[in-house]
């Protein structure tokens, strides 16, 4: 499953909220073992994109392969067996369930994943916060929580909807560390951040997003040696 | 004193039913209207067994929930699935719809006078203070086993945490792989399986008849409401608390007895939208 040379392959993805259509014809792959990143404005379609790989678009068209196999049409839940994880912008803590809950709700899907000791090493905060309630952490450890609990599923594709947004330097600059870690290991990472010079330090590839289509790719390498190319979509 | 027996049997039924309820409204976002026909439906089953087949009343008291808990899943499966994404009126329109099905066969079939089911029980012990009926004693510890057994595996375990999750966020919790739309039939099947329960308890108590589901529905509702839709302890503890308060208005001031549990909810309703136990939303 895992010898697949690209871990998703987009085509002609489309994709509608409601009467709205928001993706129209999304073509991009996220090669196996690398961090990619969605850029692009706000309502550009990126999360929306993440929802449509995770299964959670209902009206979705086209094609989504993930570790080989074509997901359109299948249920979140089948389709996180494949081994993707998700990760979304608001985190998702769930209220009811106290910290160790939420760090223990997602089942182990597939063998080689972080042991529980492994994802509290990385996050010690957690371990001190284990029977408070899951909201009422900060927002920097709901998102260390929420990145936690899917690094114990051994999903090894992994989909991060603006993991940074909002929180302190420190909290990134740990976060940061924790995909480097995710690299070495050889996770697949689909990064959609709106901050550059984080996804710079730690992506390998890059696709912008505009209006719903991939209008542009290019490597982290490109990106270092030409920074002007971005700004005509990015308009920063 | 008798009239505290009394006070906490209706309890035990009012926190079975609350409990049922709340349980599918948590995970289903439905009211199930049909609840009351539901336990009505768990009465006649125990009454039929006994009357047909002569299953003995302990025999059906596993039986009925079991069979009647299938039922409900079916239901779930075939009709009130399809209703989850449309207007909650069609969710009740459904339920309620089944409620009247329910009622006016058993009406036709049995009539509305009511069928007598033999005490299992007979007899009872003299407390001192009070006569204890065996019966309305083990209604009551019965009654107390199952919400504080249900309350545990809710709070405690790991099928709890994902019921819990959902009703938090469904859609977050399939992306981790769990199958939520089974767990939303178990959970109907197992709130229609209390409902079946507790009319196998009550009928005993007594007399076996169509419209007594739908008596006893329309105080649990006020319940719940009082309680905090989706607490699962709110719904026990307001459940035994208002049997008992009814009662006890019954001793003092017989005439505000069958209003005694609006009032405590419209009180309610002013001071806690939500309920006592319920979370703001």
């Amino acid at each position: 499953m895992s010898g697949q040379a690209n871990a998703i392959e987009v085509r002609d993805l489309q994709g509608h909220y409601g009467p709205s259509h928001v993706l129209h014809g999304m073509n991009f792959n996220v090669p196996t073992g690398q961090v990619v990143t969605l850029l692009g404005r706000n309502g550009a379609g990126k999360t929306t994109t993440l929802r449509a790989i995770m299964g959670l678009l209902r009206k979705r068209t086209g094609s989504i392969v993930v570790n080989g196999t074509q997901t359109m049409g299948q249920p979140p839940e089948q389709i996180a067996p494949l081994g993707v994880a998700y990760c979304p912008e608001e985190r998702g803590i769930f209220p009811s369930l106290n910290v160790r809950e939420n760090l223990l709700l997602p089942p182990v899907l597939a063998p080689g994943g972080f042991s529980t000791e492994e994802v509290v090493a990385l996050f010690p905060r957690l371990a001190e916060r284990y029977n408070s309630p899951g909201t009422k952490l900060s927002g920097g450890e709901q998102q260390m929580l929420a990145i936690a609990r899917i690094l114990r599923t051994g999903c090894r594709i992994l989909l991060l909807d603006e993991p940074t947004e909002g929180l302190a330097p420190v909290i990134v600059q740990q976060i940061g560390d924790v995909l480097q870690e995710l690299k070495r290991r050889g996770y697949t990472v689909l990064l959609v951040e709106q901050s550059l010079d984080f996804a710079m330090s730690v992506a390998d590839l890059h696709c912008v997003v505009e209006h719903g289509q991939v209008v542009d790719q290019l490597s982290n390498d490109d990106l270092r040696a030409q920074p002007d190319r971005l700004q005509k979509y990015l308009g920063v | 004193m008798g009239q505290l027996t009394l006070g906490l049997i209706n309890g035990a039924f009012y926190a079975v039913l609350s409990l049922g309820l709340t349980v599918i409204f948590g995970m289903l976002r439905v009211i199930n209207f049909t609840h009351g026909a539901q336990f009505t439906l768990g009465a006649f089953g125990a009454w039929m067994l006994l009357h047909y087949l002569k299953v003995p009343y302990w025999a059906s008291l596993v039986i009925v929930p079991l069979v009647m808990a299938l039922l409900g899943g079916l239901v779930e499966r075939l009709l009130l699935k399809r209703l989850y994404e449309m207007n909650h009126l069609f969710q009740l329109l459904l339920t309620f719809g089944l409620a009247q099905m329910i009622e006016g066969t058993l009406a036709v079939l049995y009539g509305s006078s009511g069928k007598p089911f033999d005490n299992p029980m007979p007899g009872g012990m003299d407390l001192g203070f009070m006569f204890m009926p065996y019966y309305r004693a083990w209604v009551v510890v019965a009654s107390l086993v199952v919400c504080l057994g249900t309350w545990w595996a809710i709070e405690r375990t790991r099928l709890g945490a994902y019921l819990r999750a959902s009703t938090d966020n469904p859609d977050l919790v399939r992306t981790f792989g769990i199958p939520v739309p089974r767990l939303m039939t178990l959970t109907y099947a197992f709130g229609v399986g209390l409902a079946a329960l507790a009319g196998v308890l009550a009928g005993p108590i007594d007399q076996v008849k169509p419209s007594m589901g739908s008596g006893l529905i329309i105080t649990v509702f006020a319940v719940v409401v009082i309680g905090g839709m989706g607490s699962i302890m709110g719904s026990i503890v307001t459940g035994f608390t208002l049997g008992l308060l009814e009662a006890l208005t019954k001793v003092y001031y017989p005439p505000a007895s069958s209003v005694v549990i609006f009032l405590v909810m419209a009180a309610v309703i002013l001071v806690k939208p939500a309920g006592l136990f319920g979370r703001q939303p």
